[in-house]
């Protein structure tokens, strides 16, 4: 997107040497709890990533994306679980003596952990490929994309015997030998969020700097003109769609350790679309927005909900709502923006609002 | 399973197909005339229900409890006026900055949901209430042997064809509908010819907001009512305008039929958690077919 002069690498990536620096530093400041909380807020700006890929570059909205988070958690899960238990407990009281077939190689780290990954993106080009094939874009993907989360919440639900039902995959005790209620172990799951997140954001950034992210680009501001000039927009949004599925499920595979649950309540309706909204507090189409919004955004939940639990649904709509209206581009915008002249920028937003109503998509007319 | 088993389920079907309709005409119009999807919608269907609730509740203090009937015949139109108000402030200070940006539309939205659901919470509290159905609507006819169609759902589907046709009439036979009409099929044209689209937008919300009110009233008929009442139907809702195609009501009757009867129809003949996979899997497939839906305004723009 930007088109400044290519600067050398060091400085370029100067924020993000200072940043990972800081997250690295972060055990020796914070406390066991909030260090633990934090490395949850650090897997939350994985799937962050992943969103702002196909919805700030490409310009699919997916509201669904706490599917593939719940694909990757429950995959790892499994895995811990059965460390634990040969039979899982929630099978044993559903009445199942034996380990179910599609349960026993999760019994491997050598599968689990690839399938984490795997599993959440062959499901997404399963989904993705037939719907941008048949051109089902804009409001009717999200809404598709919403309808696949409840379903995959009632499948869980439904299927007790095999995945835990309501309650979900509980109890974990260790991982890879070492035990979970240890302080030692929780750091060296943070260390390896912190790590995962900085793979994550350099393999975006990297994705978004190729010609690759042009096209994405090109697909959000004029899909016809990308077809027209012989691009076939579908295997694009597939594969990114893809992609950002495997972000979840992998930020869900880090997930899990650190909580030491995974149920359908956090791959919902409700879960998804805070997703999005972390993306367009932090600001679509910045990857550091992504990130600063997730944890901004999950910061406040945890505060409001260990000071004021009643007032967090209200502030939640608040937060939707005002970011919506006042910052339409996100806190990256406004740093960008003149962060002292913002009361213009709004201005100058409400003027531009009519010449984008008449326009289809919602861009202004200059993209068409 | 007999075949009245079928039949019941069908029938039932078609009550849920109802509700879906009186959702989806509001979703399909707003989404039609103003590019913005209301994820708030199923919030004016929990604020219609809630009508019937309060209304009820002051009629039993004040007349004692034969006066059930008489209550709901009031809250009927009580329910519409009251969302459509609501539609009409909600229209005014915040959809009207969301045209033509669905994206930020769902998200808005979306947080008035929130914001709504919440303060049923607070006012009505977390738990479910029961409305008493009026006693003129209890028991049912028999159809055939081992199949009772209850006056309450047959009330329902009534209630829904009347409000239909008056949209329909509202819309084909009257000079506000054909206005509407007009700015659904082109914004800019109808403003060159002296149409008050802004006022229109705001008349339009206010109306499909009324309707999801009077789904409201059908939907207390059928059960407990919720602060998340609305969540339960508005997915379903949306799906009916994704099959059906927006802006034609033909679609949208469609797609709220099918929508309606096949979900009982699947959860019969399978789990059913599994009839509703069954039956998303029909639309992707269906949709590939025709990805505007079953009925869709023709159009020659690309977008």
């Amino acid at each position: 997107m930007d088109t400044k002069p290519a600067k050398s690498a060091i400085f370029r990536f100067k924020w993000f040497a200072l940043v990972m620096l800081l997250l690295a530093l972060a055990p020796f400041f914070l406390s066991d709890f909030r260090l633990n909380l934090f490395g949850k807020f650090l897997t939350f700006a994985i799937v962050a990533l992943g969103i702002d890929l196909i919805w700030g570059y490409a310009g699919i909205l997916s509201l669904g994306h706490g599917v593939y988070f719940g694909l990757g958690a429950y995959c790892m899960g499994a895995y811990l679980k059965l460390q634990a238990e040969d039979l899982p407990d929630f099978m044993s009281w559903s009445g199942l003596t034996e380990l179910p077939r599609f349960w026993k190689p999760f019994y491997h780290a050598w599968f689990a952990l690839p399938m984490t990954l795997l599993i959440p993106m062959l499901f997404a080009l399963l989904v993705g490929f037939p719907t941008f094939r048949a051109r089902i874009k804009g409001v009717y993907f999200s809404i598709l994309t919403q309808a696949l989360a409840l379903i995959f919440v009632t499948l869980f639900i439904g299927q007790q015997p095999y995945t835990g039902g309501t309650n979900g995959i509980t109890n974990l005790q260790s991982i890879f030998g070492f035990s979970l209620a240890e302080p030692a172990t929780m750091r060296g799951l943070y260390a390896v969020t912190v790590l995962m997140l900085g793979i994550a954001y350099l393999l975006c950034h990297w994705l978004t700097h190729t010609q690759l992210g042009k096209v994405l680009v090109a697909i959000r501001d004029g899909e016809n003109r990308l077809r027209f000039l012989g691009y076939n927009p579908a295997l694009f949004k597939v594969l990114i769609f893809a992609i950002s599925a495997g972000l979840a499920g992998l930020a869900g595979a880090l997930f899990v350790p650190q909580v030491g649950i995974i149920s359908p309540s956090m791959m919902g309706i409700l879960p998804s679309v805070e997703m999005a909204i972390w993306v367009a507090v932090g600001g679509r189409g910045t990857l550091k927005g992504a990130v600063i919004g997730a944890v901004l955004v999950n910061a406040a939940k945890s505060y409001f909900s260990e000071n004021f639990p009643e007032l967090w649904l209200y502030f939640l709509g608040v937060l939707f709502i005002s970011f919506v209206l006042l910052f339409p581009q996100g806190i990256m915008g406004f740093w960008r923006k003149g962060r002292f002249k913002w009361m213009t920028s709004i201005l100058r937003w409400r003027e531009t609002r009519f010449a984008r109503s008449s326009s289809p998509n919602g861009l202004p007319r200059k993209y068409h | 399973m007999g075949i009245e088993t079928l039949l019941s389920q069908i029938f039932n079907g078609l009550s849920l197909s109802s509700v879906l309709l009186l959702v989806g005409l509001g979703l399909s119009i707003t989404f039609g005339i103003m590019g913005v999807i209301n994820f708030a919608h199923g919030e004016f269907l929990m604020v219609g229900a809630y009508v019937v609730y309060v209304l009820q509740g002051l009629f039993n203090k004040f007349y004692g409890h034969g006066a059930a009937g008489l209550s709901f015949l009031i809250s009927l139109p009580l329910s519409f006026f009251v969302a459509a108000l609501l539609g009409f402030l909600l229209e005014k200070v915040l959809i009207r900055f969301l045209y033509g940006r669905p994206y930020e539309g769902i998200l808005a939205t979306w947080g008035c949901s929130l914001i709504l659901q919440q303060a049923a919470r607070n006012i009505f509290g977390a738990n479910n209430v029961d409305v008493t159905s009026p006693k003129w609507l209890a028991g049912g006819v028999e159809a055939m042997p081992g199949l009772q169609l209850p006056y309450n759902r047959l009330f329902i589907l009534a209630l829904t064809t009347l409000c239909v046709v008056g949209i329909y009439l509202y819309l084909y036979r009257t000079a506000q509908g054909r206005r509407m009409r007009a700015v659904m099929q082109n914004r800019d044209m109808s403003a060159c010819l002296g149409i008050r689209t802004r006022k229109v937008d705001t008349f339009t919300f206010a109306l499909g907001s009324g309707l999801a009110g009077i789904a409201g009233c059908a939907v207390s008929l059928l059960g407990s009512i919720g602060p998340s009442t609305g969540q339960n139907y508005i997915i379903d809702a949306f799906m009916v305008v994704v099959l059906g195609g927006t802006g034609r009501l033909a679609g949208t009757i469609a797609g709220a039929l099918v929508m309606g009867v096949l979900n009982p129809v699947f959860e019969l003949i399978s789990t059913s958690s599994m009839g509703k996979v069954i039956l998303f899997i029909l639309v992707i497939l269906f949709l590939q077919g025709k990805p505007q839906g079953l009925f869709s305004l023709k159009t020659r723009a690309l977008d």
